[in-house]
């Protein structure tokens, strides 16, 4: 990380309605090319927002730097009130250690376009494998938990079964059932219907829509599934060019775009569907 | 004298050399394996030390003959007050030597399991010793397997240099037999017919059943 002046980013945030996750000034370059360009983001606790946008206008970036998976060259990210990015020292914020993005990351799961499930585990294995060997809790209550959300998945009969039996839809409710297991406060689906074949997309994308009735989770997705990300999301953010540029409610920003982007980027995906 | 003249008068001889042959194979596999896994995984620390006493590890003993390494362990050593009985000399070297090349194995295995592996464990908040053991090494392993049955087959014939300090190997005991007999084609061609057989009817079927049992716990076979 770059070293850079914190000194206008709070410690924490406070206040009556802090912000689940907050991107403050968030910027991430690879040398020369800017990905996110000074990203200002909230999202609610309980909210679902989703991210559209084309390729390269650094959408996944997003995801992948709130995960901990990309570093961040400027700005502070915020979860649940506390810096994840960065952690207090005396009156200044100074680069997390590995110790306090953990503790942080805690809050966060992520589910990925390419499934990422453990191949040499069952399963069951793959939801057990957090909850056991991360969370620390006794075999039989991780199984237990693992088994029900297994169930709502819709996996509980495929649990013995290791990835390479299952197919790409099966494998990825397999994998936000694991993802689920850790109970986060986050979750975060980078493109999680893309690899899939078009008959099954609707497995995955009916196991969303269950987690946001019956689960009060905060949810960051970025989609190319335009349709479904109308009909679940509280707020819709299209990002271009390391920017947002324009966000709203789905009826407003799919029935009415303002800027120009926005409305060509909605007819050239219109046109290919 | 018929070669089964020959074998029966020098059979016991050769059949002692061959159990020698196997226990310093199994033996300096065991080393080889063990200083593999700890270089190999030293050379992918974040930490400089740790990183540069494995490389400097691998290139000394990658990078210089095995046969000066055995008089170095076996002859300079005891120079330094470290005084090594011959037959552990000899596994050691020949251990240390591979062990060597199988970091690299290890290195290159390890790097080799998918990134999206990586990205998953520690989206599951894994601690990175977690997720090395947990997640990465097992996948690793499989990928690393073909590339030690070659090893573990060189191994094997490297042994044959601890004749050299005197270690009743199998090649120790066929050299003793031509020096007395000068039947040269009777002793090095049992020797090479033997070496070929604990090669291609126990260290290969060995590693392929390793491979299956490795594919059968990912659900592939």
């Amino acid at each position: 990380m770059d070293a850079q002046d914190l000194s206008g980013f709070p410690l924490r945030l406070e206040g009556d309605t802090v912000p689940m996750v907050s991107f403050r000034k968030v910027t991430k370059s690879y040398g020369a090319l800017v990905v996110l360009d000074s990203l200002d983001l909230d999202i609610d606790e309980g909210e679902m927002v989703s991210v559209i946008g084309p390729s390269g206008s650094g959408k996944t970036t997003v995801l992948r730097m709130l995960m901990t998976l990309e570093t961040i060259n400027g700005g502070v990210i915020y979860v649940d009130g506390e810096p994840l990015t960065h952690m207090p020292r005396g009156d200044r914020l100074v680069p997390a250690d590995s110790r306090h993005m953990r503790r942080i990351r805690a809050k966060i799961g992520m589910c990925f376009q390419q499934f990422n499930l453990f191949p040499h585990m069952t399963a069951l294995e793959n939801c057990m494998e957090g909850p056991v060997h991360v969370l620390g809790l006794p075999k039989k209550e991780a199984r237990e938990r693992s088994e029900e959300l297994l169930k709502m998945v819709g996996m509980a009969e495929k649990r013995d079964q290791h990835p390479s039996r299952l197919s790409g839809g099966q494998q990825q409710r397999v994998a936000i059932a694991r993802a689920m297991a850790m109970r986060p406060k986050v979750m975060l689906f980078d493109e999680v219907t893309s690899a899939l074949d078009p008959e099954v997309i609707g497995e995955v994308t009916n196991v969303i829509r269950k987690l946001v009735a019956e689960h009060h989770l905060t949810m960051l997705m970025v989609t190319h599934q335009m349709g479904f990300a109308k009909d679940i999301s509280d707020r819709v953010c299209f990002f271009y060019g390391g920017r947002i540029e324009e966000q709203g409610p789905p009826e407003q920003l799919f029935a009415n775009p303002k800027r120009e982007r926005t409305q060509q980027f909605l007819s050239a995906v219109k046109e290919a569907v | 004298m018929s070669y089964l003249e020959f074998l029966g008068q020098y059979g016991d001889r050769i059949l002692s050399g061959t159990l020698v042959t196997v226990l310093l194979t199994v033996l300096a596999s065991a080393l080889a394996v063990a200083i593999a896994l700890a270089a190999g995984l030293m050379r992918l620390s974040p930490n400089v030390f740790l990183r540069g006493i494995a490389t400097v590890y691998i290139e000394i003993f990658r990078g210089t003959s095995l046969l000066v390494q055995l008089y170095w362990i076996f002859f300079v050593l005891p120079l330094f007050g470290i005084t090594l009985e011959k037959f552990t000399a000899g596994f050691v070297a020949v251990g240390m030597n591979l062990g060597a090349y199988g970091a690299e194995l290890v290195r290159g295995a390890i790097l080799s399991v998918p990134k999206g592996q990586w990205e998953a464990a520690l989206a599951l908040n894994m601690t990175p010793a977690k997720r090395m053991v947990r997640v990465i090494l097992p996948q690793a392993v499989l990928i690393m397997l073909p590339g030690w049955g070659n090893l573990l087959i060189e191994l094997l014939k490297g042994t044959a240099l601890v004749a050299l300090i005197a270690v009743a190997d199998l090649m120790f005991q066929v050299k003793q037999i031509n020096g007395t007999t000068f039947l040269s084609a009777e002793a090095f061609g049992t020797a090479l017919i033997i070496y070929y057989v604990i090669a291609r009817f126990m260290i290969t079927p060995f590693m392929r059943w390793l491979e299956r049992a490795m594919q059968r716990k990912l659900g592939r076979a």
